[in-house]
């Protein structure tokens, strides 16, 4: 009999060795080594057994009598240490053994991050019984924390199982979604919401700074200095191929030990599987290719011819009610295009990925009904051409005639729900339409469908063609951009009526078909989002444009300029000489003054802009947000103090109103104007708030422009007070905030709106109170000098992060 | 061209966004996708210069700053009725570092 020594009985080794006995029962001597005390048990089982779905004793799959009637002799418990290669043996802790054949199958280690504390009792990984049974105990103690580090697949279903033993959880992610391996960042938002409803606490981006505890885990801390509680720490963070002995051994390892498409390693008398092997450059980490493998495996041992092969592969998530799907390479590549479908109000998210003629990849959540049928296409490399336009609706639509969607609509019932939020049915839009109705906008003042969110336009739209035939002129408003069909003012209804605090939200919800927007899409819903929910939204500098990520205007060179504000254009001595200091120093090309009273410095190269801007910050001076959609400057004359016809201190006032606004973000810029009386020296008639100062106090105007268009203001109010004007300017340009379409200046809004709407809101004082409020607690998020914010913060993202000129010459 | 040089963490890098990196030849811009993929083109916009490390970054796509050309990272070409194309280079991420092959950046020219 040949002898065959085994190393792990884990799960690639188990299916080995059954192919094995199958074939040939009773041919081999066997003796199998596992470090864990005890035979093989379905791993991938571990999470069910955690959760409590299932018990240790239900996932075992070769049990003693299984190993006895197979005359395994089993050494479970005991560790190899060595293999020696010229003698054929193999040394375990209990002794020494001869082998004909060795067949390596020691799977993975998991990674432990080597953060202080790591080693602390109460730190654990997830990877075998023990793990999980140290697991269930820390959960037995009632309303105890865990922490657990790591958001991908093992990560989550080990904080599943955890809170369904009713721990409290939080899991840190280092990405900027879950699971980034698997799913695209819409749908990890998706499974994100659905574990924070069960009550997992994620944090994302999180940077783990250390553990701490006085001989047990008692907190984790993050390098932003949140400390989080935890009695148990789960590290979930990857894992390793086990890949030492064979390395000590002298076999040929780079990732993992290296084999051929026999499963042989570098010596022909030592075979591998499982985790522990790298094939081709690739290395394993599901169960479905290391079947494949144990196959090839007892194939070879047996001297027959087989070869392993390399498939696609898929993923699941075992936590019971997320349901997830990802297959294949979803990442977008030359020649591939999206097929993108979302049903916000299932929380359905589908995504293929197509690259000519075949399905590369795909993406689920919320239903994952086809997801085999899907994974088949890919698999099989199926030519889908003839079937695209309906691919994505799965099996089911495939083959017979290809769907019409107006077909799917006019067979409605009359009491099928088109409007969710307003509860209209089909039947009462149809009546509507009958009743002279004809229109979008007729059948939303009737009705009220597609009133509020506006993510069932389409439908309604399809009611109208449906009901009207060729009478129906769909005129269709313009949708923000190519990656969704709902119209600025749309979303931001959206926004407010589904109160969505984040941009995955508003691509669920508003159907988005690009996975994560566009250059013209991304800033607007940067700006709804933190016009809206200030405290909630974190603002993304990703989705602003160049100038207002950088706080700097670009020029055509690619130099940026640099603008300090100089309050109601009053400057000083001091600043003057700091900014000639300043423009020495960095040799400034050009110093301009501007048409907004300041004096710009331009041609400055981006990696000096933040040590330019701590020198005039040291010098007391701030941003002049020259380049936001935010408020520019507001010019003054000389007024009271010095003009023989002034009438108020507009330059005061001036700098009082510049004061209130600097910082705030607006859907287009605003710039302000006080004139101190009617020869009007600021020319505030033709700016977006201009005041002009008489004898019995100030007339405030709006909706100027003397840009593109030029229009003089048209008045909002007059008033006695310095305080009143104050208020209501932040009033007029907080309505402006929370209602104008992004990229329109105020004077376009208010034609939209009508002068009338503006003046009930603000002249009203209960609402004009509530709109200087939300305006002011804004201004407490966003009101703060962002050059300084820069320099402390993000200097390095100003200069290159590397150099390679010396290092790439040699 | 396997010589691998590690310029730095993913971390370095926003999610959708890009650093410059100076090679003897000029600048590339290293960008990072929203799902964590990273591409090296060179750093001048075909149309006017335009320096494309800092613009919107998007899908795979990246908008020029100057005129909004949109650029595919991965082959280079201008996208819609724009036409031109940008030089890429190798890129790849590893352990969480990112790394760029400097036999391509010695090999051909890039902006000055
Ligand atoms: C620097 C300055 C010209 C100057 O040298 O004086 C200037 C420079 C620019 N203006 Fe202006 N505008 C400047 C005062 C004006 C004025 C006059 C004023 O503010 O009193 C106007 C007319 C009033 C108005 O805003 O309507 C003005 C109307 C525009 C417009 C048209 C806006 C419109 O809605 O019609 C644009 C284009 C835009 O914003 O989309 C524009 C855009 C620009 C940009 C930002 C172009 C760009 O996007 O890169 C220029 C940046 C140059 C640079 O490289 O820094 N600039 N621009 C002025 C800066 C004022 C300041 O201190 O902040
Ligand atoms: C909690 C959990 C959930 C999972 N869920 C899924 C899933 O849903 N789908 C999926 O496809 N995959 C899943 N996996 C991954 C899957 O379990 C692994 O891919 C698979 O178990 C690897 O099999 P293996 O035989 O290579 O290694 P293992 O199963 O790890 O077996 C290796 C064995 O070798 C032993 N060993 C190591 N070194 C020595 C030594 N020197 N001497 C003696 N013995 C040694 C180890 O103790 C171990 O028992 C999951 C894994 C875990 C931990
Ligand atoms: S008018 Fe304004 S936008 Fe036009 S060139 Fe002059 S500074 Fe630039
Ligand atoms: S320079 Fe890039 S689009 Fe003009």
């Amino acid at each position: 009999m040949q002898k065959l020594v085994v190393i792990g009985a884990g799960m690639a080794s188990g299916r080995a060795l059954e192919h094995l006995f199958d074939t040939q029962p009773g041919e081999w001597d066997v003796t199998l080594f596992n470090a864990e005390p005890r035979g093989n048990y379905n791993r991938i089982m571990l999470s069910p057994v955690l959760s409590g779905e299932k018990s240790y004793a239900e996932i075992v799959t070769h049990d003693e009598d299984w190993y006895a009637a197979q005359g395994v002799h089993c050494r479970f418990g005991e560790k190899v240490v060595a293999i020696d290669r010229a003698a054929k043996t193999v040394t375990g802790e209990n002794g020494t053994v001869a082998y004909d054949k060795l067949l390596i199958a020691t799977g993975s280690n998991p990674f432990i991050i080597p953060l202080p504390g790591h080693q602390l009792p109460g730190v654990v990984a997830y990877r075998d019984l023990e793990d999980t049974n140290v697991m269930i105990e820390a959960s037995a103690i009632p309303g105890a924390h865990a922490v657990v580090i790591g958001g991908g697949l093992l990560g989550l279903e080990a904080a599943a199982g955890l809170r369904l033993r009713g721990m409290e959880v939080t899991v840190l992610h280092i990405a900027t979604h879950l699971m980034e391996r698997q799913l695209d960042a819409a749908a990890g938002f998706l499974l994100q919401k659905d574990l924070e409803r069960r009550g997992i606490n994620c944090i994302l981006q999180a940077n783990t700074k250390q553990i701490t505890g006085d001989g047990k885990v008692e907190a984790v801390e993050l390098a932003d200095g949140t400390v989080l509680p935890a009695s148990l720490v789960v590290m979930a963070v990857g894992i390793r191929p086990n890949v030492q002995l064979a390395k000590e051994a002298g076999l040929a390892v780079g990732k993992a030990i290296h084999v051929d498409d026999q499963m042989v390693t570098s010596d022909a008398d030592i075979l591998a599987v499982g985790e522990c092997v790298e094939h081709q450059g690739a290395i394993f980490g599901l169960v479905a290719p290391l079947y494949d493998q144990a196959k090839v495996v007892a194939a070879t041992l047996r001297g027959e011819e087989a070869t392993f092969v390399q498939k696609q592969l898929s993923t699941k998530l075992k936590v019971t009610g997320c349901d997830l799907f990802s297959a294949g390479d979803f990442a977008e590549g030359p020649n591939r295009e999206d097929i993108v479908f979302r049903d916000p109000a299932r929380g359905v998210y589908k995504r293929l990925v197509i690259e000519g003629e075949k399905l590369v990849g795909a993406v689920f959540y919320g239903d994952t009904a086809d997801s085999n049928w899907f994974f088949g296409q890919i698999r099989d490399g199926a030519d889908i051409s003839a079937n695209r336009d309906t691919l994505i609706f799965g099996p089911a639509f495939q083959g017979g005639a290809p769907v019409d969607p107006m077909a799917a609509v006019a067979a409605l019932p009359p009491e099928a729900e088109i409007c969710g939020c307003n509860g209209v049915c089909k039947g009462a839009i149809v009546d509507a339409i009958k009743g002279g109705a004809v229109d979008l906008g007729a059948v939303r003042a009737t009705t009220k469908a597609s009133a509020s969110c506006g993510t069932c336009t389409g439908l309604v739209e399809q009611v109208l063609a449906s009901t009207l035939g060729g009478a129906f002129e769909r005129n269709a408003p313009q949708p923000m951009c190519k990656c969704t069909d709902l119209t600025h003012e749309d979303v931001r209804r959206l926004i407010k009526s589904q109160e969505l605090k984040s941009m995955p939200a508003v691509w669920q919800a508003g159907a988005w078909k690009t996975p994560d927007g566009c250059h013209s899409c991304r800033p607007a819903l940067n700006f709804y989002l933190l016009a809206d929910w200030p405290l909630e939204y974190t603002d993304d500098l990703q989705s602003r444009f160049i100038n207002e990520r950088k706080h700097a205007n670009i020029q055509k060179d690619g130099t940026f300029s640099v603008m300090p504000r100089m309050w109601g254009g009053i400057t000083t001595p001091d600043e003057l000489r700091a900014i000639a200091d300043a423009a020495d120093k960095f040799k400034v090309p050009t110093v301009k003054v501007t048409g907004g009273q300041r004096i710009d410095l331009l041609g400055v190269k981006g990696e000096d802009l933040p040590a330019i801007w701590a020198d005039l910050n040291a010098a007391g001076m701030v941003s002049g947000h020259a380049y936001s959609k935010g408020l520019r400057t507001v010019k003054t004359c000389v007024g009271t103090d010095h003009c023989r016809f002034g009438t108020q201190d507009s330059t005061g006032l001036g700098i009082a109103l510049e004061k209130a606004l600097w910082g705030s973000w607006t859907p287009h810029k605003v710039k302000l104007a006080v004139s101190g009386c009617p020869r009007n020296c600021a020319e505030a008639t033709c700016k977006d708030v201009g005041v002009i100062c008489v004898d019995s106090g100030y007339q405030i105007g709006v909706a100027g422009a003397a840009g593109m268009d030029v229009k003089e203001t048209e008045r909002l109010a007059d008033v006695k007070t310095e305080e009143e004007v104050l208020d209501y300017t932040m009033a007029f340009i907080q309505l402006y905030r929370e209602n104008a379409k992004y990229l329109d200046r105020p004077y376009k809004w208010v034609a939209k709106v009508g002068l009338d709407w503006v003046k009930e809101q603000v002249l009203d004082a209960g609402i004009r109170a509530q709109l200087v409020e939300r305006f002011q607690i804004s201004q407490s998020v966003y009101q703060k000098d962002p050059w300084a914010e820069h320099v402390k913060e993000r200097a390095e993202q100003y200069v290159p992060v590397a150099d390679l000129t010396k290092f790439a010459a040699e | 061209m396997s010589d691998w040089i590690d310029i730095g963490p993913l971390d370095a890098i926003p999610p959708r966004g890009a650093r410059k990196v100076e090679t003897p030849l000029g600048c590339v811009a290293v960008f990072r996708t929203g799902d964590d993929r990273v591409f090296a083109v060179n750093n001048r916009c075909p149309h006017k210069g335009g320096p494309l490390n800092e613009g919107i970054v998007h899908g795979q796509s990246v908008t020029c700053p100057l005129h909004n050309w949109v650029f595919d990272l991965s082959t280079g070409l201008a996208q819609g009725a724009d036409e031109g194309r940008i030089d890429t280079f190798p890129a790849k991420l590893e352990g969480g570092r990112v790394l760029l092959a400097a036999s391509a950046l010695r090999a051909r020219p890039v902006a000055a």
